[in-house]
């Protein structure tokens, strides 16, 4: 293969994984943002969002509907998992919603395994024909869907928190809780809507790459790895370090694994999230928190 | 409109109140002096719903609401001013005033929110010019004037301020003393919780003294100015 093609064809599938990245550090970020702490089960919502829409496609034969169903289906988990897990807390921190959601990956896993089964399932992607051939370079059609679908959600949840009044009551509540209650915003109704959010934009990365890698049960701690480590290097709590930090890590990993050897492709994230943390913690976009006493 | 009898509240086992029984007028203006400690920001929280208290009671215009959150004390015409002014930093100063109408914009929108930002811009002109910047880059009065604004957004009745003049210079706590002295004058009912008693004495027209969770004395302001024991512990005569 010529030279810019193989960088063309590395450069589309790095935005198509980056792009699936996005979606997770977005949910990262949207808890933090809201607690301040570490969502692990996080990963465990993108096997879900997957494996949910494949047990659906084998009954429905829609994907379309199947996918959807399976998004909305776990966004609720995603708000029942808040309700079970972090709203009983008495006195919740940030540190102790991290631990428990720890333990909620785990529980959520063993959830999947005992009634989705141990083994691998898939679909195919929602276009018809699966590759284009532009330019001298493959695309598969599936990327473009996950590129157009991963702009169309960040870009409704810009709007969400710039111009609605819920989305500016999450970030009242993100800033200060305390001020946010005194003007009347329930503060774990906010809690409960940035974890419905985070499964959303974590479901829908499981749906979307479904097509590319199939789905198993055991895949969540990994996703969840490659989400936080984005989430870190773009920044973590700021929005479009999610878009920043996911696309990053996913050309990293295109161009690393063709240029350096795949058998690194996933060591590339660990060692990016070492090298930010050692360097910039506050990521790319980021910025140390000012706090005025 | 507002009455509270024997009041009990504090945090965990601690308690912070001991029986504690104010009255505000409609239209007056009460301060409550006291030093650190004594006992002033456990009570507005309790007021503002923010704390529920372990007993007494709190009415407001004969209504019975001690067990209402924040929410339902702003949909009575209550609201608060927090110690520390509170803005959220990283939102704009539009975005605060917005976020302080919250109850008035969720669940169903009220149209008067624009035309009542408005007239907080007119009595804040600072707020107006700086009304795109992030709430955190404000001076310290700037921020004061904000957290009585987004206050004013909630359309209340009853305001609560609580020490508006910690950690402002003299001549910033002049103007933002003279803004809640103007808006007593057009009708609000204020309660103000101060360790600065010489300016809150000078504004409100009732005083109660606050020591250790228990009022210790309640009258006119004048005269709670001339007497020598509230002299001598509080207005460093």
């Amino acid at each position: 293969m010529h030279a810019g093609s193989a960088i063309l064809q590395l450069l589309v599938a790095g935005i198509g994984t980056g792009s699936i990245y996005a979606l997770i550090a977005l949910g990262f970020n949207v808890v933090f943002k809201s607690t301040g702490a570490m969502n692990f089960a996080q990963g465990e919502w993108v096997v879900m969002g997957g494996m949910i829409s494949a047990l659906l496609f084998a009954s429905t034969h829609n994907i379309g509907l199947a996918c959807i169903a399976a998004v909305v289906i776990v966004s609720v988990i995603g708000i029942l998992s808040e309700r079970l897990v972090v709203w009983p807390l008495r006195r919740p921190n940030a540190l102790l919603i991290t631990l428990v959601s720890i333990g909620l990956a785990i529980c959520s896993r063993s959830l999947v395994m005992m009634i989705l089964g141990k083994k691998p399932v898939g679909y195919p992607g929602f276009s018809e024909a699966s590759t284009l051939f532009v330019g001298g370079i493959a695309i598969q059609t599936q990327t473009l869907w996950i590129v157009g679908l991963t702009l169309v959600f960040l870009l409704a949840m810009h709007l969400f928190f710039e111009h609605t009044i819920m989305g500016k009551a999450l970030r009242a509540a993100a800033a200060d809780r305390d001020a946010a209650a005194i003007v009347g915003v329930r503060v774990e109704t906010t809690v409960m809507l940035s974890f419905a959010i985070a499964a959303f934009g974590g479901a829908l990365a499981g749906a979307l790459i479904t097509p590319l890698t199939l789905s198993s049960y055991d895949q969540g701690a990994l996703f969840g790895f490659k989400g936080f480590s984005a989430a870190m290097l773009g920044g973590i709590g700021s929005l479009p370090g999610a878009i920043v930090g996911g696309l990053a890590l996913g050309l990293l990993e295109a161009f690393g694994s063709f240029y350096i050897s795949s058998d690194f492709k996933d060591a590339i994230a660990f060692a990016v999230l070492l090298a930010i943390l050692f360097a910039r913690p506050a990521g790319l976009l980021g910025r140390a928190d000012v706090v005025k006493v | 409109m507002l009455e509270v009898e024997g009041l009990i509240a504090g945090y965990g086992s601690i308690q912070v109140l001991h029986r504690i029984s104010l009255r505000v007028e409609r239209g007056q203006s009460v301060c409550i002096i006291g030093a650190n400690g004594a006992g002033k920001t456990t009570l507005l929280r309790c007021l503002a719903g923010l704390l529920r208290p372990s007993a007494g009671r709190i009415a407001i215009d004969g209504a019975d609401i001690i067990g209402g959150s924040a929410s339902t004390r702003l949909d009575h015409g209550i609201t608060l001013v927090p110690e520390g002014r509170r803005v959220f930093a990283p939102m704009t100063v539009r975005e605060n005033l917005e976020m302080g109408a919250y109850r008035r914009l969720w669940p169903r929108r009220d149209r008067g929110v624009p035309a009542d930002m408005d007239m907080v811009f007119d009595l804040f002109p600072r707020l107006a010019e700086r009304q795109k910047q992030p709430a955190g880059l404000l001076s310290g009065g700037e921020q004061q004037m904000l957290a009585i604004g987004r206050a004013l957004m909630s359309k209340p009745r009853l305001m609560l301020l609580d020490e508006p003049s910690m950690g402002l210079a003299p001549r910033v706590v002049q103007d933002i003393f003279a803004t809640i002295r103007r808006l007593n004058a057009e009708g609000m009912s204020i309660l103000l919780a101060e360790q600065n008693a010489n300016m809150a004495l000078k504004s409100a027209a009732w005083g109660y003294v606050i020591a250790e969770g228990e009022f210790v004395r309640d009258a006119q302001s004048d005269a709670l100015s001339s007497d020598p024991a509230v002299k001598a512990a509080y207005l460093g005569l």
